[in-house]
């Protein structure tokens, strides 16, 4: 199922974060989302992921059962006293619920997944004493456990050594490979050039959407930077729609 | 509660359930079923007063907590003290596990029992839900379940423990083990199986002395408590102050 944004608009206090973004992500698209600090690209993933209500328009296509999400900043805590298996298991959520136990091909899966993302040996480490990028590639194997047709990764390369990152990138091409939708939050541009076949260029509103060579142009990156970034104290209320 | 960094929230539901034992006791005195849902009634509006003003408000849960706890300590040590009556005021603030009778030990032990089996219920999704909260508040009502039963069982139990300790020091048999356990385990079973021995041992401890040396048995247990956590900060194998200083020794890799 695609997934349509119409004349959506988020908000904090009032402050569009995100401006009237209309835009339709077909099924099987990977899609980066760029832009400056503060256009909205992380509110727009939150809200995707069914965190965060519209001020205006709406999301649809999208089942909040169906997407796997990787926040930038999780509220993960990171002294609880849990192991790497753990708590990639906890991707198992949705099929375990409250009581049933791991079948075996559970966990040969969950034995995969921690391979995938490069964390053979770690399974039985304590979390917190995971380095930075350990957690997130930890975290990484959650997702990939989770098995949803939708992904949101925020930021997902962070703190992540170039071994991992082609390593993890891997396990993207597979998702893509399998018809399931990835939409990505980076700031690394040759990375999408490289590898995203589809970018969205947002500053609180959509400067470019579509292919990534059309959108990502010298003259579209210029108009992007051109985004102020403080809310405007004294900004008139919009009438854009209201008509 | 102490790994859902709630240790201060059980303190403050603690005094919380004070003026609900208060009111029930001016309209029926010390009975048992007047005392625990006079407890009970009150424990619960507090935390669902505080949860619902830290969600409407930009107060944070512990602040406006803290605020509701005040409140309510003040106006039960009030409303106790209307019967002047020191030794009752005395008697709800402190416990008397001497003069339990056989009603109060079958409700303790029914408490007791019903929380262990919710517990078992729902100890992964507490898990889950303590590791990463945002986690599992994307993947469905576990979380809202997890949560207000979590509150729930720890106002029965604060209440249970009240009758035996009073409410200042119910929290005690709650959070010291649990704090000492961490001194010397790892794992998150290793911490439940310890934080159980602890709390038996101490209980009895605290019992003993309190018969031998003619001492109030609350604050006995709790001070038996206090001491094995002391003595696990010390020399506690996992991060305990003196293997710290002492290990400086490391591995190749």
């Amino acid at each position: 199922m695609s997934i349509q944004l119409n004349n959506l608009t988020l908000a904090y206090e009032r402050h569009p974060a995100v401006h009237h973004l209309t835009a339709t992500i077909a099924q099987g698209e990977w899609l980066a989302i760029v832009g400056p600090n503060g256009a909205g690209k992380s509110t727009l993933l939150n809200a995707m992921a069914g965190l965060t209500t519209a001020y205006e328009g709406s999301i649809e296509g999208l089942c909040p059962d169906t997407v796997a999400y990787l926040p930038q900043q999780t509220q993960l805590d990171k002294s609880f006293p849990i192991t790497v298996f753990e708590l990639v298991a906890t991707g198992l959520w949705a099929e375990l619920g409250f009581s049933k136990s791991l079948s075996r091909s559970q966990h040969k899966q969950c034995e995969d997944a921690i391979a995938a993302v490069g964390l053979q040996g770690f399974e039985h480490r304590m979390i917190n004493t995971l380095s930075g990028g350990q957690l997130q590639r930890s975290l990484f194997a959650r997702v990939l456990l989770q098995d949803q047709a939708v992904i949101l990764l925020d930021e997902p390369f962070n703190a992540i050594d170039a071994k991992t990152l082609s390593d993890l990138t891997q396990v993207i091409k597979q998702w893509h490979q399998t018809e399931r939708t990835v939409i990505m939050v980076t700031h690394d541009l040759d990375y999408v050039k490289q590898h995203c076949p589809q970018t969205l260029l947002l500053a609180r509103e959509c400067i470019g959407h579509g292919l990534t060579k059309d959108v990502l142009t010298g003259e579209n990156l210029e108009r992007a930077k051109q985004l102020s970034e403080a809310f405007d104290e004294r900004a008139r209320w919009c009438m854009q729609g209201a008509m | 509660m102490t790994l859902r960094q709630m240790s201060l929230t059980g303190d403050a539901m603690s005094h919380a359930i004070l003026p609900g034992a208060a009111i029930a006791y001016l309209l029926s005195g010390l009975s048992l079923i007047g005392l625990t849902l006079g407890g009970l009634v009150a424990g619960v509006v507090v935390a669902v007063l505080a949860g619902w003003v830290a969600r409407s408000t930009h107060l944070k849960e512990d602040t406006s907590l803290a605020a509701f706890y005040l409140i309510s300590l003040a106006l039960g040590v009030l409303l106790i003290s209307l019967k002047h009556s020191p030794v009752d005021l005395y008697h709800v603030l402190f416990g008397n596990i001497l003069a339990l009778d056989n009603a109060a030990l079958w409700l303790l032990a029914s408490i007791g029992s019903i929380s262990l089996l919710l517990m078992a219920f729902l100890y992964r999704p507490l898990v889950i839900e303590c590791v990463d909260p945002s986690f599992l508040r994307r993947s469905g009502r576990a979380s809202s379940i997890a949560h207000y039963s979590f509150l729930f069982l720890m106002v029965i139990n604060l209440v249970a423990g009240f009758h035996a300790l009073g409410t200042l020091m119910a929290i005690g048999i709650m959070i010291l083990p649990a704090a000492a356990a961490r001194f010397w385990v790892k794992t998150l079973d290793g911490i439940l199986i310890v934080a159980m021995l602890i709390s038996f041992i101490g209980c009895y401890t605290g019992l003993l002395l309190s018969f031998y040396l003619d001492l109030p048995a609350g604050p006995a247990i709790v001070l038996s408590l206090g001491a094995v956590y002391v003595a696990s900060l010390f020399i506690g194998l996992n991060g305990g102050l003196l293997e710290k200083r002492h290990t400086k020794r490391h591995l190749t890799g």
